[in-house]
């Protein structure tokens, strides 16, 4: 079968055939805590690297500050929960780690949405269920169950807030385009005149597949540029070693 | 809030106001398992199943919490709920096709984490359904899941033969299919009285 679970693919979400993960040594070295945290800031970034966690991704991108506000009630989820199943994790039996885990997930989750509903009602309207969608965020269990249920506290934690801000970033990158692109605006501020005629369909769910395709293909693009580069440098470097 | 009809929930939630193409649910097995049409429907179905148990129970739950004023504690029940439904189609298969339940492989268990089915529970919740619209919701959520999984698999078999080129294969590539089917569902707006 095409679909091997667990190759080349440290967490169960991801999709093995469709990206190339790096498969991280199993050399036991531990990487210090800043490492930890850049990981997931760009290298490995959970939007555009993993693909992981797709419905909010999608869903909520409308405007850049729906993207940014979900993206950071992610982050405090990952980070709080990664922070707690790490301190727990040699009192978690390992047959009910997955129920654990997701408990503790809800539980996080139960006091973002409660903690938005008081800050900003406008926001929790425009995210609606989706705030609560994070628990089944396949992103937070897979770095729970990847990550933090064999790391210390602390290293966990970083790594949790390293991906969650990452995936910020993904989803701000996919927002800001849908909103300009599809409303004319960024951040509610008009960016061009009143005769802009908005690209409606970005802001409606096929601009969200549209648009994230977009910049996979952007990346592909880049990083298949590089790789000729580095091809042409070392054949160069033969010719004239030759 | 005008109470919508059975056919009009069924209607909308399979077309115009698919899970997938129309709300991003589910978006993970979506991309991950539709390589194939023997994957795909068989996931859908199962995926079908999940749902429905998991509505019925999320109504059952319901009752008893909100006269108990235990809202807050809603979304850790559904998920509770939604696991061990999970775990109970897992065991079934493996018993009932070995077969199939290496071909779905990590994305049974997934099942759990897949927003469609957790989704389905709050969307139910917020919307007020009563008993015979949650089931039709949940029923015609999970037909519109494999219809969307099914199209996108034949798709990719038959793009798998194609000469596509090097730096769109991959994820770009189903996304942009996704995309595509995504603006043809938008043609059945309005279909069943409400988008």
């Amino acid at each position: 079968m095409e679909n091997k679970p667990g190759e080349g693919c440290e967490t169960g979400g991801c999709h093995s055939a469709a990206v190339p993960i790096k498969v991280v040594a199993l050399t036991p070295q531990t990487p210090s805590n800043w490492m930890e945290f850049a990981e997931g800031l760009w290298e490995r970034n959970p939007v555009f690297v993993m693909v992981l966690g797709m419905c909010p991704t999608l869903a909520v991108t409308v405007s850049a500050i729906n993207s940014i506000s979900m993206g950071l009630a992610t982050t405090f989820v990952l980070a709080a929960s990664c922070w707690l199943i790490s301190l727990m994790r040699h009192m978690i039996p390992k047959e009910v780690r997955i129920a654990t885990y997701i408990v503790i997930i809800a539980t996080f989750v139960t006091v973002v949405d409660y903690a938005i509903q008081a800050i900003s009602l406008d926001l929790y309207e425009a995210l609606g269920a989706y705030i609560q969608l994070i628990v089944a965020n396949c992103l937070v269990l897979g770095r729970a169950e990847a990550h933090a249920a064999r790391t210390a506290p602390m290293a966990a934690t970083m790594n949790a807030t390293g991906m969650g801000l990452g995936f910020t970033l993904g989803l701000f990158m996919i927002g800001g385009v849908r909103e300009i692109l599809g409303s004319g605006t960024f951040f509610d501020i008009h960016l061009f005149g009143s005769n802009f005629q908005p690209w409606v369909v970005m802001v409606l769910p096929p601009g969200g597949f549209f648009v994230m395709g977009g910049w996979l293909l952007l990346f592909a693009i880049i990083r298949k540029r590089k790789e000729k580069a580095a091809l042409a440098a070392t054949e160069m470097e033969v010719q004239h070693g030759a | 809030m005008v109470r919508e009809s059975i056919g009009q929930i069924l209607v909308t939630t399979i077309l115009s106001g698919n899970f997938v193409l129309a709300m991003f649910l589910g978006m993970c097995p979506f991309l991950g398992v539709t390589h194939s049409v023997a994957v795909a429907a068989p996931l859908g179905l199962a995926t079908t199943f999940v749902i429905v148990i998991a509505s019925l129970s999320a109504f059952l739950l319901n009752m008893v919490l909100t006269p108990l004023h235990l809202e807050f504690l809603r979304l850790i029940c559904y998920i509770v709920v939604i696991a061990a439904s999970v775990q109970l189609v897992e065991m079934f298969v493996k018993k009932s096709s070995p077969a199939l339940f290496r071909a779905l492989g990590i994305y049974l268990p997934l099942i759990t984490t897949n927003c469609a089915v957790l989704g389905v529970a709050l969307f139910q919740t917020a919307r007020e359904y009563d008993f015979m619209q949650s089931l039709t919701f949940a029923v015609g959520g999970g037909l519109g899941f494999t219809l969307a999984l099914v199209l996108l698999a034949s798709v990719r078999e038959r793009i798998q033969l194609s000469d596509v080129p090097g730096v769109l294969q991959g994820t770009a590539m189903s996304l942009m299919l996704a995309g595509i089917l995504a603006l043809a569902f938008m043609g059945f707006a309005g279909m069943g009285g409400g988008a």
